[in-house]
């Protein structure tokens, strides 16, 4: 068992999560977080897939990945220079006796304390997944309020760059409902 | 905001009907243009652009059933008679229809249904489609667009229902993509590995008019781009294998008649000399009579197919997916053995047994691509054990020309379903193309009838559906009306489709329908009398009568109840004109289909029919044990076969 990060880039079409999101569903596949955001391409939304499961339990998402017929590419970042990142609010207790005390750990950590109110910080983080597991553990203590995480997302490093297959948008899809939901 | 909501769908509906009258009549003289359509630009409606995409597809009938939000569809019909409508008695037999018309031809089916009820129905056709990856496109009406999300009268989320049982599904959203939907629809269906398509059309958008363009390059879709020939590493791997090999077995499945391979796969395995075991789909992939050709592999297949594969030391699998019903236990498959798995679908490979060279491509490139290379050997000493397995196999058989000695297992005078079906084959010369529901029937006629062309056998086999074979049947036909077609369904079976026999009627279908009536949901009685210590529980049918039910819908009918019966009525029933004609035949309750390699177990681990010598032998026993109790020095009594029929070794 591994954590493997898939990289997909998929057509901008309405139900296109539905479709993966029900992959998973349909053939269990265990998925620990699942991003999806726009590119720099219009018609091209870009998903970013983490499971911990075995390599070949990984291929066979891949492979049914690609027969969505919405699914333009996947890459399997696990097998190349590739970076991570996982964001967080987290919305720690902090009365004016520990506050400081806080803020030293944001420090530490390179977060960013992005709303003060009396009882509470609300700190933002960013990193790989275990620098922002490192992080909640230590304000724990304090008190997590709330907390919430956007999933992981990645890309390769340099060269290593996700391929659109030569994608061309076949046809203008009606704008108004252009939409991965 | 719920009022503003309402308000809004409000004043689209409003704007629906008003548009309803809008529709253009334009259409007739632009249809009848025939094959080469003119793709300059006219205004239609998307009623009328669903038409004349069908026309374009090369649609020439379409399986339906029509309803509220599908009626502007159906309107634009009545100008398009090329395209001739079936009307069928339950949304069901349209999809099923489809499915036999796409068996039969390999043409892409198509069935047309409404929104909610109407598309809900159509739902068990189109999940047998996927699991045998067979092309068709579901056509079906939906709310108007303003309505979508509001529960309104006969909704339903039908894209939804079917995303996970549909190969790709469309929601037509605006009439500018309407025509490139249906033509990606039909594109993604037949290409590749075909599957079902379902194309989900708004009412408002079947009533709107535009300008209609008829795009003349070819399909693409960026993410949809089908493999065809395979890597060239991976076949070399392959030839390396097959080289090395001493006790091949290739495993043919439906992909090889999907893909055209079949003289492919028979230069294939007479060049290389290897045995080729049949999946109940790959029936038809190569003539049974081939000398290659050892038999269906599987829960019911021949047991030296089954053991021909736990010894082989290569599986060479074409076109198959290794479905439980083939492989029984996993972890005892063919563990001596390396594996060849070509597939177009990628995700099949390594599914569900692991192997040693996997090739994604179309299985006609693939096998011409082996072809080259491929190396004339001899393999008798493995045809010789083969023949060894088949030997015991027919020891074992019951189902015996009328002058050889019967099996003692079968009573004087008893009409089993085994014999109906091998009579069937021999009256009809192999030559029909026939058409199963799902039970003991189906597997009789895969055991017994042997099949020499591809698409001439039509069975549910992944989704096992019930109901599949009478409105199969009669798609079949009517892709096919040159060929004999029969349908072989038992009397379950099809009780849950036999609305269909008024479609047959209407569009006078000339199907043989043959119904094996044992009484019973024979196939679960036999599961129940072997893992369920005979519990009979909902097996039983009180049924009707088939001939008088036939009568009804005027349909002639016969009954069968002897062997001597059976050749006469089979050539009334294939002299009979016009339409379609039914035959009953009543067979023995309790026969069973062996062999069985019971759910989970081994493959060769398998229920046996006794051999005579065996079953006279625990005649014998169980006579005697009858005898033993009361102590008396009479001849212990005769035991009928019947009684020994209870123990595991019935018919």
């Amino acid at each position: 068992m591994a954590k493997h990060i898939l990289a997909a880039l998929v057509e901008n079409r309405p139900g296109v999560l539905a479709r993966v999101s029900n992959l998973f569903r349909r053939r269990s596949f265990n998925i620990d977080s699942l991003s999806v955001g726009r590119t720099q391409r219009e018609n091209l939304s870009r998903m970013t897939i983490v499971m911990e499961s075995d390599a070949a339990e990984a291929d066979r998402l891949v492979k049914n990945l690609y027969k969505l017929v919405d699914v333009v590419h996947v890459d399997h970042l696990h097998n190349q220079p590739s970076v991570a990142r996982d964001m967080a609010l987290v919305k720690v207790k902090a009365s004016s006796e520990n506050r400081r005390e806080v803020i030293q750990l944001c420090d530490i950590f390179r977060a960013r304390i992005i709303d003060v109110a009396a009882e509470s910080l609300v700190v933002e983080i960013t990193g790989e997944e275990e620098k922002l597991g490192h992080f909640t553990e230590l304000v724990r203590p304090f008190g997590i309020v709330e907390m919430v995480r956007t999933g992981v997302i990645a890309m390769g490093r340099g060269s290593h760059t996700l391929k659109d297959q030569g994608y061309k948008p076949n046809r203008g899809r009606s704008s108004s409902r252009r939409s991965v939901l | 905001m719920t009022e503003d909501k309402a308000a809004t769908n409000a004043e689209s509906l409003a704007k629906t009907l008003e548009t309803g009258a809008g529709g253009s009549a334009g259409a007739c003289e632009q249809a009848s243009g025939e094959a080469d359509i003119p793709a300059d630009a006219v205004m239609l409606t998307g009623a009328e652009i669903v038409c004349e995409c069908l026309l374009r597809e090369g649609v020439d009938i379409v399986f339906g059933y029509p309803g509220g939000a599908i009626l502007p569809t159906y309107d634009a019909l009545t100008r398009y008679p090329q395209l001739h409508h079936v009307l069928t008695r339950h949304e069901q037999g349209a999809s099923h229809m489809a499915d036999g018309y796409a068996r039969a031809t390999g043409k892409v089916g198509v069935a047309m249904a409404t929104s909610g009820p109407g598309a809900t129905n159509l739902v068990t056709g189109i999940a047998t489609a996927m699991m045998d990856s067979s092309p068709i496109v579901c056509i079906t009406g939906q709310v108007p667009t303003g309505a979508i999300g509001t529960d309104a009268f006969q909704e339903t989320d039908v894209t939804g229902i079917t995303l996970p049982i549909t190969k790709h599904n469309y929601l037509v959203t605006s009439i500018d993509e309407l025509a490139e939907d249906i033509r990606e629809a039909f594109h993604i269906a037949r290409t590749g590995r075909p599957g079902p398509v379902l194309v989900d059309i708004p009412k408002d958008i079947q009533i709107q008019t535009t300008e209609f363009v008829y795009p003349t390059e070819p399909v693409t879709l960026p993410g949809y781009k089908p493999p065809r020939r395979g890597r060239a590493d991976q076949v070399e791997a392959a030839l390396e294998l097959i080289r090395e090999s001493r006790r091949p077995v290739i495993l043919a499945g439906h992909g090889i008649s999907m893909a055209n391979a079949n003289a492919e796969l028979a230069e294939l395995c007479e060049r290389a000399q290897i045995p080729v075991a049949l999946t109940l789909l790959g029936k038809g992939a190569i003539s049974e009579r081939h000398p290659m050709c050892v038999g269906m592999m599987g829960m019911h297949g021949g047991a030296e197919v089954n053991h021909a594969i736990q010894q082989a030391d290569l599986l060479i699998a074409l076109g198959m997916r290794f479905d439980d019903r083939v492989t029984g236990n996993l972890a005892t498959y063919a563990k001596g053995s390396r594996k060849i798995h070509v597939d177009i679908d990628s995700s099949e490979i390594n599914k569900n047994v692991r192997v040693d060279v996997g090739i994604v491509g179309d299985l006609r490139e693939v096998l011409r691509q082996l072809l080259d290379r491929v190396e004339r050997r001899p393999n008798d000493a493995w045809f010789d054990r083969i023949a060894e397995w088949r030997a015991d196999s027919e020891l074992r058989e019951i189902v015996r020309p009328a002058d050889a000695p019967r099996h003692p297992a079968v009573s004087e005078g008893k009409l089993l379903g085994a014999q109906v079906i091998r009579d069937l084959f021999e009256l009809t010369g192999g030559n029909a193309v026939t058409v199963t529901d799902v039970g003991q029937h189906q597997m009789w006629e895969a055991q017994y009838y042997q099949h020499e062309r591809p698409h001439s056998l039509i069975t549910s086999g992944g989704l096992g559906t019930m109901g599949f074979g009478l409105p199969a049947a009669i798609g079949a036909k009517m892709a096919r009306p040159d060929q004999e077609v029969w349908a072989i369904v038992g009397d379950g079976g099809f009780q849950m489709t036999s609305m269909e026999l008024a479609t047959a009627v209407q569009e006078k279908v000339k199907v043989n329908i043959a119904v094996i009536n044992n009484g019973f949901l024979g196939m679960v009685r036999q599961w129940q009398e072997f893992f369920y210590e005979e519990r009979y529980n909902q097996t039983p049918m009180v049924n009707p009568d088939f001939c008088k039910l036939a009568e009804a819908y005027g349909i002639p009918a016969i009954r069968v109840t002897e062997r001597g019966q059976i050749e006469d009525a089979v050539n009334a029933t294939r002299a009979q004109a016009g339409g379609p004609i039914l035959v009953e035949f009543v067979v023995e309750k309790e026969e069973i289909v062996f062999p069985m390699v019971p759910a989970g177990a081994d493959l060769d681990d398998m229920i046996r029919r006794p051999t005579p010598e065996e079953f006279e032998q625990k005649r014998r026993e169980r006579a005697a044990a009858k005898a033993t109790p009361a102590e008396t020095d009479a001849e212990p009594e005769p035991v009928a076969p019947a009684a020994v029929a209870g123990t595991r070794f019935g018919v």
